[in-house]
């Protein structure tokens, strides 16, 4: 990611539509008439009672509930305070999920996204089957991620796969890819990148295509290479979506689930398991919904906290106006 | 990297669970003690699919002819389906009237709950029909909170033919002559024995069994209340394990097999894979459905019970096994103590034998089993001289999984046998 370059010197102050007042803007929502209060009421109480109900309430019960020692039925009564939270980070398993995700993340970051923009360049280019190649790309993330976890177990199943003949030919062993807790993370990866890069691959390509043509073209009249171009008009330009792709990314890596409980189950001996699988063994399995509360509360903060410090710290110029009031801009 | 599991769900999932107490106060079950007053029983099965569906189907209706005040509502269920609606429910503490059950450790924590009926008077007239290995798991402190419809056991199944080509001629007695057999059977250019290794349950069979033949069942019975798994017997097991697992006896790649996919544990014996396996009652109906051609290895299948353990105390006639039953939940109207009663009559017993699903409970219905294997398995168990109850089942859910879970990790090569039971003892205490 680049730091910001002159483009985004009168995007700071984004003098367009975002902060300007319009006459029954800003200004009036601050004080509203009566009426407009009951009507504000009428229309914000469906969707306000139902992140209270399904988003806030849970949040709290969760909470409550790991303060204590319950294996999920009448009420919580033995409580044990932060012990559930210190026996997770006390817990190799626990651990081991922590550094899974980082390791996720990491190779998300270094490999997923890049294989992404190489492809959303490539085919912005004129190319002979462009739309196909876009259609073939993208359709893997259409599958819902129980199919494609499915898909892969039947092409890596050992002795029957397609994966795993065809690596026999060449003299590999890929039908033992999800049986080996030294591979297995590789294997996750490998299918879960295998969904998404079409998203970010798309997301890309369309944040490319927002790009005049003529900053390219005014850049490479001035002499500069290809990759200076790409360097230092293209990828500034796509920094917003860029931005966007690495937060999508992080945050679905924390609570990743589906795509893991199918293909393995968090298996062999926890090697690939995530913090929701963790928890869904605690809470579903052995009923020691406390404790399982209490890994949900830490994946929650997790989230919460980088989306916080990311909206804050990196998408600020991203989404200035949009979700802040830039009070000294009006 | 995007996951579908929004925040929104994954804290609902939770939330579920902890919230899900909150409407403990909703259940409004109509709870008349008069049997003649108009009622219905809601009832929850797992017998999802053919052939026992229109069994269970056809039973309720009969009922309802003779008792025209009572409405039963099925609710057929798939198995994993019912695991997590049953949690659900339970701990909204609503059960449903008539439920699924396999006793044990669960049945217990609905018990402690208050949440099933105590049946041992309402039942005594009918309940000595019964075999009184079935009916163990669900007695507990002595009253009885679930009636068994099926039991069965586990035991090895092999492959008659590939023995034959291995040169082995005699089923083993003792566990030195499994490991011989193993030998044998690899040297020969065959897989030994299939396992699911992703599933973890059916690894659990070698040690729990290995367990019950060397320390007796008194010695597993003993572990759960002592809560100590750390003792000269379950290491013993784990060793003995490890001598099977250091043969490398094994199909590829079965630490990520499951036990029905279409590649594997019982496919895997279905197509003709592998010698043999350690698995219940139900073994050679999925090996011959999840095969490829539908029919597994038919009439070359044969079985032998779990072999001794020289200087062992367990006797080999003792059984580990379980099977399926049902509990009624504590706002059951009067009726359903009777209509329970209506299924265990050796008819519906012998009819529900007949489809070969189900091993019966009630001894005189025995003559309703048709299917060979099934015999096998019934004679097995009816000439039993002791009972327990798969481990991840009597024993309370956490520390039943936890055994599941380290015994992966000994055939996986992680962990050793006297690590595991420190492990296990770790979580038995914490209950």
């Amino acid at each position: 990611m680049s730091s910001p370059s002159t483009m985004s010197g009168p995007r700071r102050g984004h003098p367009g539509a975002a902060a300007v007042p319009g006459p029954r803007g800003v200004r009036r929502v601050a004080r509203p008439r009566p009426g407009r209060r009951v009507a504000l009421a009428v229309f914000l109480a469906p969707a306000l009672t139902l992140f209270l109900l399904l988003v806030i309430a849970p949040i709290v019960v969760a909470s409550y509930a790991s303060l204590f020692k319950w294996n999920g039925f009448n009420l919580p009564e033995n409580f044990v305070g932060l012990d559930n939270y210190l026996r997770a980070f006390a817990d190799p398993v626990f651990r081991g999920d922590l550094w899974r995700a980082l390791l996720l993340i990491v190779g998300s970051l270094t490999i997923q996204l890049p294989v992404a923009l190489g492809l959303a360049m490539l085919l912005n280019q004129r190319l002979a089957g462009r739309s196909f190649y876009r259609l073939v790309f993208f359709a893997p993330y259409v599958l819902s991620e129980v199919t494609t976890a499915v898909l892969f177990t039947l092409v890596f199943s050992p002795n029957r796969g397609l994966g795993d003949t065809i690596s026999r030919w060449l003299g590999a062993e890929a039908g033992a890819i999800f049986a080996d807790p030294d591979t297995v993370l590789i294997g996750v990866f490998l299918v879960v990148s295998w969904k998404y890069f079409g998203l970010y691959m798309i997301l890309l390509l369309a944040a490319r295509q927002g790009i005049p043509k003529e900053l390219n073209e005014a850049a490479l009249t001035d002499g500069a290479t290809t990759w200076q171009a790409f360097r230092h008009v293209t990828l500034p330009l796509l920094g917003p979506t860029i931005r966007i792709a690495v937060f999508l990314s992080v945050i679905g890596t924390i609570q990743l689930f589906d795509m893991v409980w199918v293909l393995t189950g968090g298996g062999p001996i926890h090697s690939s398991e995530t913090m929701a699988v963790t928890m869904y063994q605690y809470g579903f399995r052995r009923f020691e919904v406390g404790y399982a509360s209490a890994i949900s509360i830490v994946m929650f903060l997790l989230s919460l906290v980088f989306a916080l410090f990311y909206q804050r710290v990196v998408l600020r110029r991203d989404t200035a106006g949009a979700l802040t009031v830039q009070g000294g801009q009006r | 990297m995007t996951a579908h599991l929004s925040r929104r769900s994954l804290l609902g999932l939770v939330g579920a669970g902890a919230g899900a107490y909150l409407l403990s106060g909703c259940s409004g079950d109509d709870e008349s003690s008069d049997p003649n007053a108009p009622q219905t029983i809601n009832w929850w099965h797992i017998q999802n699919t053919e052939p026992m569906l229109p069994v269970w189907a056809a039973m309720a209706q009969e009922y309802r002819t003779a008792h025209s005040n009572v409405t039963i509502e099925i609710q057929p269920l798939e198995n994993e389906a019912f695991k997590t609606k049953l949690t659900t429910a339970t701990q909204a503490g609503s059960p449903p009237d008539l439920f699924q059950s396999w006793g044990g450790g669960v049945l217990r924590q609905q018990v402690d709950a208050g949440l099933v009926k105590d049946l041992t008077d309402d039942v005594q007239p009918w309940i000595g029909s019964l075999l009184p290995a079935a009916l163990q798991p669900y007695t507990i402190d002595g009253r009885i909170y679930g009636i068994p419809f099926d039991v069965g056991m586990v035991g090895f199944w092999y492959n008659k033919d590939l023995f034959a080509k291995a040169g082995v001629t005699e089923t083993p007695t003792t566990w030195a002559g499994v490991l011989d057999t193993v030998r044998k059977i690899k040297a020969a250019g065959i897989v030994p024995i299939a396992l699911a290794g992703k599933d973890k349950w059916p690894a659990h069979n070698y040690w729990a069994y290995l367990a019950m033949r060397i320390g007796g069942l008194s010695a597993l019975q003993q572990a759960a209340e002592t809560k100590n798994f750390d003792t000269p017997d379950f290491v013993a097991a784990g060793e003995r394990l490890k001598e099977l697992v250091d043969l490398q006896p094994f199909q590829r790649g079965f630490l990520g097999a499951e036990y029905g996919s279409p590649d594997g544990q019982a496919a895997t014996m279905g197509n003709g894979g592998a010698a043999m396996e350690l698995m219940g009652q139900w073994a050679p109906s999925v090996q011959a459905s999840s095969s490829t051609s539908k029919k597994g290895i038919g009439d070359k299948l044969g079985f032998f019970p779990f072999p001794v353990v020289d200087g062992g105390k367990g006797a080999g006639s003792e059984a580990f096994g379980g099977g399926n039953g049902f509990a009624i939940g504590k706002d059951a109207p009067a009726s359903t103590v009777d209509f329970l009663a209506s299924l265990l009559t050796v008819d519906n017993q012998r009819k529900a034998a007949q489809t070969g699903a189900v091993l019966p409970t009630v001894r005189e219905a025995a003559s309703g089993i048709s299917d060979p294997n099934n015999k096998i398995v019934a004679e097995n168990l009816a000439s039993a001289t002791g009972f327990q109850l798969y481990l991840d089942q009597a024993y309370p859910p956490a520390v039943g999984q936890q055994v599941n879970d380290s015994v992966a990790e000994l055939i996986a090569g992680t962990k050793s046998p006297a690590q595991i039971v420190k492990d296990i003892t770790t979580v038995a205490k914490s209950q």
